[in-house]
């Protein structure tokens, strides 16, 4: 019984990144209507940004805050120059140019740092862990825990309970109207665009000293990502969050009970909630 | 007289045509080598492009095309699938012309390689895969395998440790068929020893977190946690069970496959004092050392791993053979590569056996402190030698149809291979036989009467 703690609490550590990273993706994907399959390589670019930074003396708390500037910076160019021309044209031209961008930053990163990846060292704050007496829960993680319950809920609670979370949400449903107000459409998407970035690479810097700063970081959870989404419900913020962090639970009890299939689990609960319910657990029908 | 001249141009065109025909039988004219290898994914930086960087600098080295021939290198991603692998392989022997595949690591992707090579009658060296199986059941008169293999990882590393006291094991193994067989060999030499295995997890390939897994290892309770992966899934474990205060709470972990640049992107803060076998270090002697100068300057300053030295020996000692034969018939050359002893800087001298394996001496090393460490791949020391003929497992334990055959005709009817094969031939001409119908065929038809 204890080693299932065990499991249930790593599965929720897990469910951390996974939230934070569809929130994200939920905001620029939902709201926006944007396929961005960029998301994992942003993630991926936050984490080397950390690493770069590191290597200027810039240490982890400077990474936090700078990283996600400087990525979102470069997903508002994205948007301002490429993104925004395909908003007349099917989704799926937008799905092309941001996996095009994705395999381009993978290639880029893979040929000049290599695929084995860097070291990022975990900083001295956090050496050591809680012992719980069911298991050691390192003191890193459990800050992964509590910044991504913080991002999440803020996020949510701009999003859905102010009114620039509220002019979001009108611009998206009928932009027109909404221009017609006097508020300005275009840089608004741009700038939810970027914000949407900004938490990818969030999620890459607090990735960046568990898991290898490699080019390919991104792609191996960018589909996940996707699947918690879907899962979750496009346009349902708390939707994301919530699915995020059960289907870490749901992914740390298959690696205990049937570890082969834990890296198809959460595909085959995105199938069943389609079936049951097309729109996802928490969306609504379009 | 009109019918004497036209005889003496027919004869005169067949003796030409023949002397041609004898001298002529590099396929295509070219030498024609192709590298899989995965070049995007988990492996790339033990092999990728370095692989063809090592096939490019043992083509120059052997000098083959001053004295006439053409060789040609070429290269491929198998993105570590099985049928993107075949796929390749297939395309490469029927339309490329490329007469023999290098490198390949992942053993599920070399498994079906090495059946294709078979089938086509072309040539497979192996030296990125790990699987024991390429010489053992799986063994064919096309393939060798030439760097390491999960037997010698297995008895080096994991007889090493048990010795010192690591008797209790705990394996996270990757889900396929390296993983399996890594740990199959690993855990039987451990019961061997006298120690035991309490369990084992089985991890899908490419997993980025570990920490699930190894709390399983830690409830377990077992001294020793074996990690039976490689590559990113290696670097990731150990750095989550650092995290995870595996080492702090008792246990060790036990790497069974690592490689120069997987130390290199842990650090050696992290990796200081892991303990695995290798059969090449950069560092040895003068002529390894001046190789791996060459190599760095083509390889953006990565360092060769065994696996791409072993690339660069099995190169060389090919084209040697083809030029021996003056053919690169892929069946012909490996059985004349089996026949030639080897020779080079960065294995010394060493020897092919009939199962296709490469034998030289194994190293165990250790890796350094960060107080130790005079550069940036400054990385290992030596802690001890296993001599050629104890590294890798007995042929005679593989099961490989090759090796059992040659050992009947060696030890049981007493006679010399050559002599042999002439008998059983001589026989089937005189039967008239095909040699897929005869009784004998099996002894005939197999490379170890390459005909």
């Amino acid at each position: 019984m204890q080693a299932l703690y065990g499991q249930l609490l790593v599965g929720l550590i897990n469910g951390a990144f996974y939230a934070m990273l569809s929130l994200g993706l939920a905001v620029i994907f939902g709201l926006l209507n944007i396929i961005n399959f960029t998301h994992g390589a942003q993630y991926m670019l936050g984490a080397f940004c950390a690493w770069l930074l590191l290597q200027q003396g810039l240490g982890y708390w400077w990474a936090l805050l700078l990283a996600p500037i400087v990525v979102g910076a470069i997903g508002v160019v994205i948007e301002k120059t490429m993104l925004s021309r395909l908003y007349k044209l099917d989704h799926l031209y937008g799905l092309l140019l941001t996996y095009g961008l994705a395999l381009i930053f993978q290639g880029v990163f893979t040929n000049y740092f290599g695929s084995a990846g860097q070291a990022y060292r975990l900083p001295e704050e956090f050496s050591g862990a809680f012992n719980l007496g069911f298991m050691f829960l390192p003191r890193y993680r459990a800050w992964v825990i509590l910044a991504s319950i913080i991002v999440c809920v803020a996020t949510w609670f701009v999003i859905e309970r102010t009114k620039l979370g509220a002019y979001l949400r009108a611009a998206t449903e009928n932009p027109t109207l909404v221009q017609a107000f006097g508020i300005n459409v275009p840089r608004m998407i741009t700038l939810t665009y970027g914000f949407g970035v900004a938490l990818a690479a969030l999620a890459g810097v607090m990735a960046a000293p568990i898991y290898q700063v490699a080019p390919q970081m991104g792609a191996n959870i960018i589909i996940i990502v996707f699947a918690v989404v879907v899962i979750g419900g496009m346009g349902s913020i708390a939707g994301a969050i919530i699915s995020g962090f059960a289907l870490g639970v749901v992914e740390g009890l298959t690696k205990y009970f049937y570890p082969e299939a834990s890296s198809t689990v959460i595909f085959v609960v995105m199938a069943i909630v389609l079936l049951v319910r097309p729109a996802g657990l928490f969306g609504k029908e379009r | 007289m009109k019918g004497w001249t036209g005889k003496l141009v027919a004869l005169g065109i067949a003796a030409a045509l023949g002397t041609a025909a004898a001298q002529a039988q590099i396929s295509d004219n070219v030498i024609k080598i192709g590298v899989l290898s995965d070049m995007s994914s988990l492996y790339t930086d033990l092999a990728g492009a370095g692989s063809v960087v090592a096939a490019k600098m043992a083509v120059e080295d052997s000098g083959i095309e001053k004295r006439g021939y053409k060789v040609e290198v070429i290269s491929a991603d198998h993105q570590n699938k099985p049928d993107v692998g075949s796929a390749i392989a297939r395309q490469w022997y029927d339309t490329e012309k490329v007469d023999v595949i290098v490198d390949t690591p992942n053993s599920g992707v070399a498994l079906a390689v090495n059946q294709i090579t078979k089938d086509k009658g072309k040539a497979f060296l192996v030296s990125g895969a790990a699987t024991s199986d390429l010489t053992g059941k799986a063994c064919t008169p096309n393939t060798i395998h030439w760097t390491y293999d999960t037997w010698m990882l297995a008895n080096g590393t994991g007889g090493a440790i048990v010795k010192t006291g690591g008797d209790t094991w705990f394996f996270i193994t990757a889900d396929y068929a390296f993983g399996q067989a890594l740990e199959r060999d690993t855990a039987a030499v451990v019961t061997k020893n006298g120690g035991k295995v309490v369990g084992g997890v089985k991890v899908p390939l490419n997993n980025q977190d570990f920490s699930s897994f190894l709390l399983q290892a830690q409830s377990s309770k077992a001294k020793i946690i074996g990690l039976a992966n490689a590559g990113g899934d290696t670097t990731n474990s150990i750095k989550q069970a650092a995290e995870f205060g595996i080492v702090k709470g008792g246990q060790n972990l036990a790497g069974l496959l690592v490689f120069l640049t997987d130390v290199h992107a842990l650090g050696l803060p992290t990796a200081q004092g892991l303990i695995f076998t290798e059969t090449f270090y950069w560092d040895m002697n003068d002529q390894t050392r001046a190789f791996a100068k060459r190599f760095a300057e083509r390889d953006k300053g990565i360092h060769p791993t065994m696996v791409h030295a072993g690339v660069y020996s099995a190169v060389l000692h090919y084209l040697k053979a083809v030029e021996a034969l003056k053919s690169d018939d892929g069946t012909k050359v490996v059985a004349k590569m089996k026949e030639m002893p080897t020779d080079d800087p960065l294995f010394g001298k060493g020897s092919v056996r009939a199962d296709g394996r490469k034998i030289h001496p194994a190293y165990l090393v250790e890796v350094k402190k960060p107080s130790e460490s005079k550069g940036e791949w400054d990385l290992y020391k030596i802690r001890a030698t296993i001599p050629a003929d104890q590294a890798f497992r007995p042929m005679a334990d593989g099961g490989c149809p090759l090796a059992k055959q040659q050992l009947f005709v060696t030890t049981v009817l007493g006679r010399d291979l050559a002599d042999f094969c002439a008998i059983v031939t001589d026989e089937l001409r005189e039967w008239s036989v095909s040699a897929a119908d005869a009784p004998f065929a099996r002894w005939g038809s197999t490379s170890m009467c390459a005909e």
